[in-house]
């Protein structure tokens, strides 16, 4: 069996955003695997574990998303495959770069994160589907396999609902799935010898993004101290009523 | 044509598919195309409703929701030469839709604030980096845009019946829906209230909650849960805010031991007043809250409670 989770480098949702003629510079920002693609490394561990096989990390990317590579494969993926590529690309550039990797591997199954925590986008998984012709499980909160099949639970807009899949099939992962493990010392030494190998993104863009600006409200942060609740409360009532004017 | 994905609930067309036709109608003019719409169905689909609002309407019966199906027959409506097809966002357009635009090569645009058309190409606003960025996009046509509700006015019916199409879809590989798992409606809407009251783990219990409830109600608002709470089993998946939940942006939105966490933060960040309620006066929440109370929430929560009912007294 072969399990892949696709994954990318994003910053991290609280590090500090700024913008540089028009366009988000991440210079200063610290860079790490997305949370969301997280879960899907960790589920593609315990489907190894589980039903043995191999694990692989497909990252897409600039050179800097080895170390996110290098993360998946300290928490204990096998090797890892890196599609390389410069700046922004849509969703269906990203499949058409990622399919033929893909292809090439034949796994059981894909999985990635449910939404991207750089570009917002939520499409990748639907659109790598549709480039390999299977289906698509979309925010998968539970998912065990079952012979030629998986068994999995998934959000709705209302609700949610247990489905069979037949595999090959793409999942997205959320928070909830599972909690992702922390890479160890002796995982992290091994990481550095496992191969990662480096493929040239063929795909073409569809989509440009013309310019970007932060959109971060100022808060005001006045914060009080709870040690008299009553007080206090009485004070965020005042300050709700007659400065924020909301209640 | 411009294709219109009108979404309902089995017996009216959704607001967010009336905020779709008034986007589509613009890039029409704009590219000197006509709008069409597409009715996708599993049970009574409101065809006669549709039919109002645009000249041509495709109906089709896919079955029950699964992204092949509905991407089956979005794309079946589109051989009429869509050159742009747009829908409401929601997690299941999302899934579909991202299938229709690598299918059709086009340019996806998602969760737009704002979209036209220049010199035949197709613009649009929308957020990244988890809503803290506004980014101006670009794309050729064909074009795929989902169009971010309560962002749009809603369109007016056209005064005429439009055709209605029949589309049979071919079969196609999909999955099996084993089991529906509904979630209950109760009390004021999450995304439309103007107040919303979220508990999170630090409360302790589904019992706590009773309490949020109160709050809420005294405010006339609605209750939300983070992902810890609802993974928990103590509040409903429908009460979920954030990144996997419902995105919501009200005048004032007040967090009870909510450690805030970035998946939290993009459904929330964007309300007009935040307030959080921590024993932790490092949790992360109180960077981004406009008022905080460093407390237990335990004891906060009824005296809270207590100081709006002498204010309303």
């Amino acid at each position: 069996m072969k399990f892949v989770a696709v994954i990318r480098q994003v910053p991290d949702g609280e590090s500090r955003l700024k913008v540089q003629g028009g366009r988000v510079d991440l210079s200063g920002a610290t860079l790490i695997l997305d949370q969301m693609d997280e879960y899907a490394v960790e589920e593609a561990l315990r489907l190894k574990e589980k039903h043995g096989g191999e694990a692989i990390v497909v990252g897409f990317g600039p050179e800097r998303t080895e170390e996110a590579i290098r993360t998946a494969l300290a928490m204990g993926m096998d090797r890892g495959v890196h599609v390389v590529h410069e700046g922004y690309a849509d969703p269906v550039a990203v499949a058409e770069a990622l399919a033929p990797v893909l292809k090439e591997e034949v796994p059981t199954l894909v999985l990635t994160g449910g939404q991207q925590a750089d570009w917002d986008s939520q499409a990748l998984g639907a659109a790598l589907a549709e480039a390999l012709g299977v289906p698509v499980v979309a925010w998968t909160t539970a998912l065990e396999l079952e012979g030629e099949t998986a068994r999995a639970k998934h959000d709705l807009d209302e609700g949610a609902e247990w489905v069979r899949v037949p595999l090959p099939a793409v999942f997205t992962t959320q928070q909830g799935l599972n909690e992702p493990r922390y890479p160890t010392l002796p995982g992290i030494m091994r990481a550095k010898k496992k191969e990662i190998k480096k493929v040239a993104f063929q795909g073409t863009a569809k989509v440009e993004v013309l310019e970007e600006s932060i959109q971060e409200k100022a808060r005001l942060g006045k914060i009080l101290d709870g040690k008299d609740p009553v007080a206090a409360a009485e004070e965020l009532v005042r300050l709700l009523r007659e400065e924020a004017k909301v209640i | 044509m411009i294709l219109v994905v009108l979404d309902h609930d089995g017996s009216k067309l959704r607001k967010a598919s009336l905020e779709a036709l008034t986007r589509a109608r613009k890039l029409a003019e704009a590219l000197g195309a006509r709008v069409a719409g597409v009715l996708l169905a599993e049970g009574p689909a409101p065809v006669e409703e549709a039919r109002g609002y645009v000249e041509t309407l495709y109906v089709a019966e896919p079955g029950p929701y699964t992204a092949e199906r509905w991407a089956a027959g979005v794309l079946e409506a589109a051989k009429g030469g869509a050159r742009a097809v747009l829908a409401p966002s929601s997690r299941q357009s999302r899934a579909y839709l991202g299938r229709v635009a690598y299918a059709l090569r086009a340019g996806l645009l998602e969760d737009t604030l704002d979209s036209w058309a220049e010199g035949g190409q197709v613009y649009a606003t929308r957020y990244a980096y988890l809503n803290r960025v506004t980014q101006k996009v670009r794309s050729a046509l064909p074009a795929v845009l989902t169009v971010k509700p309560n962002t749009t006015p809603l369109a007016e019916p056209l005064g005429g019946q439009g055709e209605a199409v029949a589309l049979s879809l071919p079969p196609v590989p999909t999955l099996e829906v084993l089991e529906r798992v509904q979630e209950e409606k109760r009390g004021v809407s999450l995304t439309e209230a103007d107040v919303v009251v979220t508990g999170g783990r630090g409360l302790g219990g589904a019992e706590a909650f009773q309490k949020v409830e109160e709050l809420a109600l005294l405010l006339g608002g609605a209750v939300g849960a983070t992902r810890a709470v609802v993974d928990a089993g103590w509040r409903p998946y429908a009460e979920q805010v954030g990144q996997t939940g419902k995105t919501v942006q009200p005048s004032l939105y007040i967090a009870l031991g909510v450690s805030g966490a970035v998946q939290h933060l993009s459904g929330m960040n964007k309300s007009k007043f935040i307030v959080a309620v921590n024993k932790d006066p490092e949790a992360p929440i109180f960077k981004h809250a406009d008022y905080g109370i460093v407390g237990d929430v335990h004891q906060v929560l009824p005296s809270l409670i207590q100081a709006v009912k002498r204010l309303k007294d």
